[in-house]
Formats: C-alpha cells, sequence, structure tokens
C-alpha cells in the first residue's frame, strides 16, 4: 500500500527543470499529497505565474505517479497562500550555492559570491535566464552569477 | 445583463494580455541584451497573471470558452482592457513612461484587491503583487534614469510623459460596473487610491526632471469597451492570427 510518504520520497527526486540540483520538494512548490476519496491529490504551487517550468513540473510529477503504477491521482494547482522564495530548504541554499547560484536572503541581494565568497558585489540586472532569478558580478573575480531573488 | 465580476476580470486579464503583448513585441530588439531579458520577463509575468485573470473569468461565465478562447476569440469591441496598455511602444523611453504610470496603478489597485470580499480574486491579487513590486521597482529607476539623464533621454520622456498622461484618468474612473463591485466590497473603490498614485508619480517626475502635463484631461472607453484606439485591432491582428487562420490548433 502506497503511503503519502511514498509519494513525498518520490516528488523528493524529481529535479527541478530549470535548476536540476534542487528537487521539487527543496523547492517548496509540493504543497500537499492527501488521499481523498480514492484519489491521491497532489497539490503544487507555481513559483511565478508566467514560469514555462510549472508545467514540464506537472508532467514530471504525474510521470512519477505513473512510472510507479499509481493511476487514481490527480494534480491540482493552488496558488494561496503565494509561494515564497522562504519555503526553499535550508539543505537546497546551500545545493545553489554550489552550482554557482546565490541564494535568497531577507537582505534583497546576494550575501556573498558564490564562486569566490568574496563579498564587493554589483547587481547587473534584476532579471535573469528565468524569472526567478536576477544577474549580478563579483567585483573581486570579477565573474557573473545568477542570484535567486527573494520573492 | 453582463455579470459585473466577469466584467471586471475581463478587465484586469485583458490589461495583463495586452500589456504582455506590447512588451513581448521588443524580445530581441532591446536597447541591451539585459533590458531585453528584463522586459521579456515581464512580459512573461503579464502572460502568466492573465491566465489566472481570465482563466477565473472563463470558470465563472461557464459558458464554455476556455482563458485562450477570451484571448484568442474575442474582437476589439469585446477587449475591456485600458486605453494606455494598447498604445504602441514607440521608442524604449514611450515603453517605460507606459509601464511606469501602469506600474504605479496596478501596485495600488492589486494591494486593495487582496482585501477582496472573493477569495478566488483575492489569492490572485496576493499572488500577483509580489511579482508587480519587481516590475515597478525597475521602470521607476528607468524614468528616472533617463529623464534626469542627457538631454535627448530627457526629450524623449517628457514627450513620451506628455503623450500618455491622457491615458491615465481611466484607470482612476469609477463606472457602474465598479460601483457595484465597490459596493459588494469586491473591489476597492480606485478613486481612493489617486492621492496615494499621484504622491509616488510626483516624487518619481520629480527625481527625473520631468514635468507632468497640467491638464488631467482623460480619454476614455478601453475598459467599458466602448471606444477602443485604432492601436487594438492591429495588435490583435497580429497575436489571433494563428488561432484565426488555423481554428483550433494546438501544440
Amino acid at each position: 500500500m502506497t503511503t503519502a510518504d511514498d509519494i513525498w520520497s518520490w516528488l523528493a527526486d524529481i529535479p527541478d527543470p530549470e535548476i536540476p540540483v534542487i528537487s521539487l520538494v527543496d523547492l517548496g512548490v509540493v504543497r500537499g499529497v492527501d488521499f481523498v476519496d480514492g484519489t491521491w491529490i497532489i497539490r503544487l504551487t507555481p513559483t511565478y505565474t508566467g514560469c514555462p517550468a510549472t508545467r514540464v513540473i506537472a508532467m514530471s510529477v504525474e510521470a512519477a505517479m505513473i512510472d510507479r503504477g499509481i493511476t487514481n491521482f490527480a494534480i491540482k494547482n493552488q496558488i494561496a497562500p503565494p509561494w515564497t522564495t522562504d519555503w526553499i530548504s535550508a539543505e537546497a541554499h546551500g545545493k545553489l550555492r554550489d552550482y554557482g547560484i546565490a541564494p535568497p536572503t531577507p537582505a534583497g541581494g546576494p550575501a556573498s559570491c558564490p564562486q569566490c565568497g568574496a563579498t564587493d558585489l554589483q547587481q547587473v540586472s534584476r532579471h535573469g535566464s528565468t524569472p526567478c532569478k536576477a544577474q549580478w558580478r563579483c567585483m573581486t573575480c570579477l565573474e557573473p552569477f545568477d542570484y535567486f531573488k527573494c520573492i | 445583463m453582463t455579470d459585473a465580476v466577469f466584467e471586471y476580470l475581463l478587465r484586469l486579464g485583458d490589461n495583463s494580455l495586452i500589456l504582455g503583448h506590447r512588451l513581448s513585441e521588443w524580445c530581441g530588439t532591446s536597447p541591451i541584451l539585459e533590458e531585453d531579458i528584463a522586459i521579456s520577463n515581464t512580459a512573461l509575468d503579464f502572460i502568466g497573471q492573465t491566465q489566472l485573470w481570465l482563466g477565473l473569468a472563463a470558470e465563472r461565465a461557464n459558458d464554455g470558452r476556455s482563458a485562450d478562447d477570451l484571448a484568442m476569440l474575442r474582437d476589439a469591441w469585446d477587449f475591456r482592457n485600458i486605453l494606455l496598455v494598447e498604445q504602441p511602444n514607440g521608442n524604449f523611453g514611450d515603453t517605460m513612461m507606459r509601464q511606469y504610470l501602469f506600474d504605479a496603478w496596478h501596485v495600488l489597485i492589486l494591494h486593495g484587491l487582496c482585501q477582496s470580499a472573493d477569495t478566488e480574486i483575492s489569492a490572485i491579487a496576493q499572488k500577483v503583487v509580489k511579482e508587480v513590486q519587481y516590475h515597478i521597482e525597475r521602470s521607476r529607476d528607468l524614468v528616472i534614469r533617463l529623464g534626469d539623464g542627457t538631454a535627448e533621454s530627457h526629450a524623449k520622456m517628457q514627450a513620451a510623459l506628455d503623450r500618455l498622461w491622457p491615458f491615465v484618468g481611466e484607470m482612476f474612473h469609477v463606472d457602474t460596473v465598479e460601483r457595484d463591485l465597490i459596493d459588494r466590497g469586491i473591489i476597492p473603490n480606485v478613486a481612493d487610491l489617486r492621492g496615494s498614485f499621484d504622491a509616488h508619480v510626483n516624487d518619481t517626475l520629480a527625481q527625473a526632471t520631468l514635468v507632468k502635463p497640467a491638464s488631467d484631461f482623460a480619454h476614455l472607453g478601453g475598459k467599458s469597451g466602448v471606444r477602443h484606439s485604432e492601436h487594438l485591432g492591429h495588435l490583435l491582428t497580429q497575436m489571433q492570427w494563428l488561432q484565426r487562420a488555423y481554428p483550433g490548433a494546438t501544440w
């Protein structure tokens, strides 16, 4: 018999389509897994409303369920409460940094360069390669890097 | 009579859709790479917001039309966006001025909608306002940077402000549709938000060394759908051509 914990562990193995070092669970987009009237209800929340990854995420969850022979499930899109970078797990902060993306900070800017650790940083643009990131550069090692915007 | 909530959801959705499409016209042609990425990201936010607003509109109307049908199969007279967002992009300064004036209103109306008695409208507003906060930070910075820039950029920004200012009044015009929703606690009274808007705009324009036009004359007719400018039809021919030429096409 499948349990909610089983499903959570499957979802924890699905990489984010844009930032493959962190999982959907790390990202905080899985809001609930419940068994209701014979159906598994998986509630997902979008990071940004227009993020093209949202649809890919739903497809990978669907594939993960079908691969395990589960067909009695439904994926629900839940927008309230709105997703926040506070839901990104502490463990994922370290994984992001190792991958070269500065994790979000309450101060609103990266704490240090993910390449060399220096703190003399400059914003290049509020926007980056995906809706959730901004472009920054390190004035010490002169390398550009992505910063995961606080939202 | 058409339901007021449906009408208002179309206004919100159509504003996002038309402005998002306008911004997407810059994709690949912005002045510098970073701005191209920024403007395309902003366009993407607006299209995402459109899916939420028109999605809810379709759900409420429950007449068999989807959000895509509403976006791609209505004609100009059925659109409910304000006139400001359908104005052509012009130069980069025109686009940024249009964006700033819209964002300054958008943030205020969304904060008000977060308190809506309609929980689904409130949920969408709470989601969207977080993205829009980023929009206004950028558009305000650029209006200041370009207004208080070179003689040429200053002149272009002043010309943009003079041309677009007559479209500001429509955002704060309360008609019977909105009156009904205000009375039911579903939307804020936008007329009450004008003071905050003016304060924000006055501060930005002062820093940008730009002068607000003396007249508050306002073009009306976009959100009621009575009198769109000729620009909307041209935009729709491009945005909708695929669904018009190949009805029901999917990928």
